[in-house]
């Protein structure tokens, strides 16, 4: 399911039209993008959670040629399932 | 960051009442939660996908005895964000 039909099904469902479901679906994902841009971990009950991990850098190689790089350090986001969901996924 | 923050933020934008947003908003929930159920994959460009994986079974140690034991095959759920999300968070865009 990509981004149209979820807003598709989110129109069906409730009634709206779909530039209101858009601006649903856009603001639900921008709004958590926002908070992890600031750090801020976002808890959806029932999914999970994202927040947002911090790596150190470190020289790699390019497995290519075996040139040494530095990885700079970076930020990634991370999910992390919640419990029920998590074993429903599994049953 | 929670849902009630989540659903203020939607609420802003479309001018429902609480009620509304709440409805709307856990409604998408249950539709990515649904969809995640069966098995599919939902793709969210600018954000990321979530996939259901499937995993092999594999020989794991309990990190805490040693002790040796198989790891059962099984399905988990992964998040893997898109370019987009990855610079906006290292404010790299």
């Amino acid at each position: 399911m990509n981004k149209s039909q979820l807003i598709e099904e989110v129109a069906m469902r409730e009634g709206l039209n779909l530039k209101m479901a858009e601006i649903v679906v856009n603001t639900f994902f921008d709004s958590i993008a926002e908070g992890l841009a600031r750090n801020e971990r976002a808890e959806i009950r029932g999914l999970g959670s994202f927040k947002v991990k911090d790596y150190e850098g470190y020289v790699g190689r390019n497995p290519k040629t075996g040139v040494a790089i530095e990885v700079e350090s970076k930020k990634l986001p991370f999910f992390k399932v919640g419990k029920e969901l998590k074993e429903r996924v599994d049953s | 960051m929670t849902k009630a923050d989540i659903i203020s933020a939607v609420q802003q934008k479309m001018g429902f009442s609480r009620r509304l947003t709440s409805e709307v908003v856990d409604d998408l929930f249950e539709i990515i939660k649904k969809t995640l159920l069966n098995g599919e994959s939902v793709k969210i460009s600018g954000f990321g996908n979530l996939e259901v994986r499937e995993k092999n079974a594999r020989r794991g140690r309990n990190p805490r005895t040693g002790e040796e034991i198989t790891i059962s095959a099984r399905k988990v759920l992964r998040f893997k964000p898109s370019q987009v999300l990855r610079k906006a968070i290292n404010n790299r865009s």
